[in-house]
């Protein structure tokens, strides 16, 4: 996509319009791009005012729902400068404090925290992970699949059935975006068996979580923070292992 | 409207500029969602009453389903109370800085591969028709929705479709491009054009 293009994309991006990987893509761009984070707002703002001409009042329950609701959760506590959050690592998200989502995200995030510890790359496993990956990725019978991800990234998955494991490689890979997470599968026709979140980090080998012998296919879905049971979205990308070489 | 009162020179960047009265709406929302930062509940309530009949009706068009449009709008306002130490009247009005959280939950409602099934096609059925009883807020809304409708009527048809399909369709700039017929990467710029008439129209300015 050419600078140019780039720039077209606030509109789309303000109305919800993009698909997970250009929006991730755009949120990179509009890190650096004061323009487009103007614009964004402004359309944003101007969006919001479509919303006057379908208003309809809720049922009064709703109130009383959400009224309950906010009782029993406390706001979050104010940013403070210098205050170190998990998001100052993520490049996608540096700068961008005035985005909405950024906070959503935070609070994706607090919640997720311990689901976060129990996820299998914690680093006081990394040596033994790192070892099971070079397992794999030495087997005899290891085969590989390289999928393209555009300027999203790359990525490559081997799979070594007498291992019984799968690992992948990627490259480049752009961040999920704002209060996402990228989530792996195993695919055995229409079965998704989540294999585990993807770490956010553009070059990373990853061991996907389960039994990888019978899979047919792997596959990444973007899926809110924390990963779903089963994938909410169409994979971005789909290792197919019959294709294997 | 008995909770307009005067704004300072300094009226917030990026708050629609449509007149003294949305300007002083504007600021008092700000205001309520600073209480709510603080823990008041009562000023929460406030903003719910100020903005309910907008952040539902925006849910409901987009999602169709009511028991889905009500949970979705239950969720942006834990959201919204949550994250309300968050917000920065610098950077926009309260009611946009909601409303933007309605929205996104909504698409990602649509386009979950549950939801997607039972999404009606139909994208341009009325959504159900508003209450006659109506809140002050829905009062003060139509008259605004009568000068929004103004200026999108001035849209091209394309300009017009695009920015419906997408904010209230929940579709992708891509799907849109489907939809309408036009090759990728037109309906992009079709949404961009129309929303930016609309912004220029409306004078909402940063």
């Amino acid at each position: 996509m050419s600078e140019m293009d780039v720039h077209k994309l606030t509109g789309a991006y303000a109305l919800d319009a993009l698909d997970e990987l250009e929006r991730a893509r755009f949120e990179q761009h509009l890190a650096q791009c004061d323009d487009c984070r103007a614009e964004v707002a402004e359309l944003r703002e101007t969006a919001a005012l479509l919303a006057d001409t379908v208003a309809v009042p809720p049922p009064a329950s709703l109130r009383d729902s959400v009224l309950a609701g906010i009782s029993q959760v406390r706001p979050l506590a104010p940013e403070v400068p210098a205050s170190p959050t998990r998001h100052a690592t993520r490049p996608a998200a540096r700068g961008r404090a005035w985005m909405p989502f950024l906070v959503a995200a935070a609070l994706a995030l607090i919640v997720g925290v311990g689901a976060l510890v129990m996820q299998p790359w914690a680093p006081s496993e990394e040596v033994e992970r790192l070892t099971a990956a070079e397992q794999v990725l030495q087997a005899p019978d290891a085969e590989e699949v390289f999928v393209d991800l555009g300027e999203a990234g790359r990525a490559t998955v081997v799979r070594s059935k007498s291992q019984d494991r799968a690992v992948i490689t990627t490259e480049d890979m752009v961040s999920a975006p704002s209060g996402k997470d990228y989530e792996l599968w195993f695919i055995e026709g229409d079965e998704f068996v989540s294999a585990g979140l993807m770490p956010d980090a553009p070059d990373q080998t990853v061991v996907l979580d389960g039994s990888a012998a019978a899979a047919a296919a792997v596959g990444i879905t973007v899926e809110p923070d924390g990963g779903s049971k089963q994938p909410t979205s169409d994979p971005i990308a789909v290792f197919d292992l019959t294709e294997a070489t | 409207m008995d909770h307009v009162r005067p704004v300072p020179d300094g009226a917030p960047e990026g708050a629609p500029s449509g007149g003294d009265a949305a300007r002083g709406d504007a600021a008092h929302l700000a205001d309520l969602l600073r209480q709510a930062a603080r823990g008041d509940e009562a000023a929460f309530a406030a903003f719910y009453d100020a903005t309910s009949a907008r952040a539902y009706g925006l849910a409901l068009r987009v999602v169709r389903n009511p028991a889905h449009a009500e949970e979705v709008t239950q969720e942006a306002y834990l959201d919204a109370w949550r994250s309300s130490t968050r917000y920065d009247a610098d950077r926009g009005s309260a009611a946009g800085w909601l409303l933007t959280i309605v929205h996104r939950k909504a698409v990602d409602r649509v386009r979950s591969v549950e939801a997607a099934t039972a999404r009606d096609e139909t994208w341009n059925r009325e959504a159900a028709p508003t209450d006659h009883d109506q809140t002050a807020e829905t009062a003060h809304a139509s008259l605004d929705a009568a000068r929004v409708r103004g200026a999108v009527a001035t849209l091209t048809d394309v300009q017009r479709q695009a920015v419906e399909l997408t904010y209230f369709g929940g579709y992708t700039h891509t799907e849109v491009a489907t939809l309408l017929d036009v090759p990728l990467g037109t309906a992009k710029t079709r949404i961009r054009d129309g929303l930016i008439r609309l912004r220029d129209l409306m004078g909402v300015a940063s």
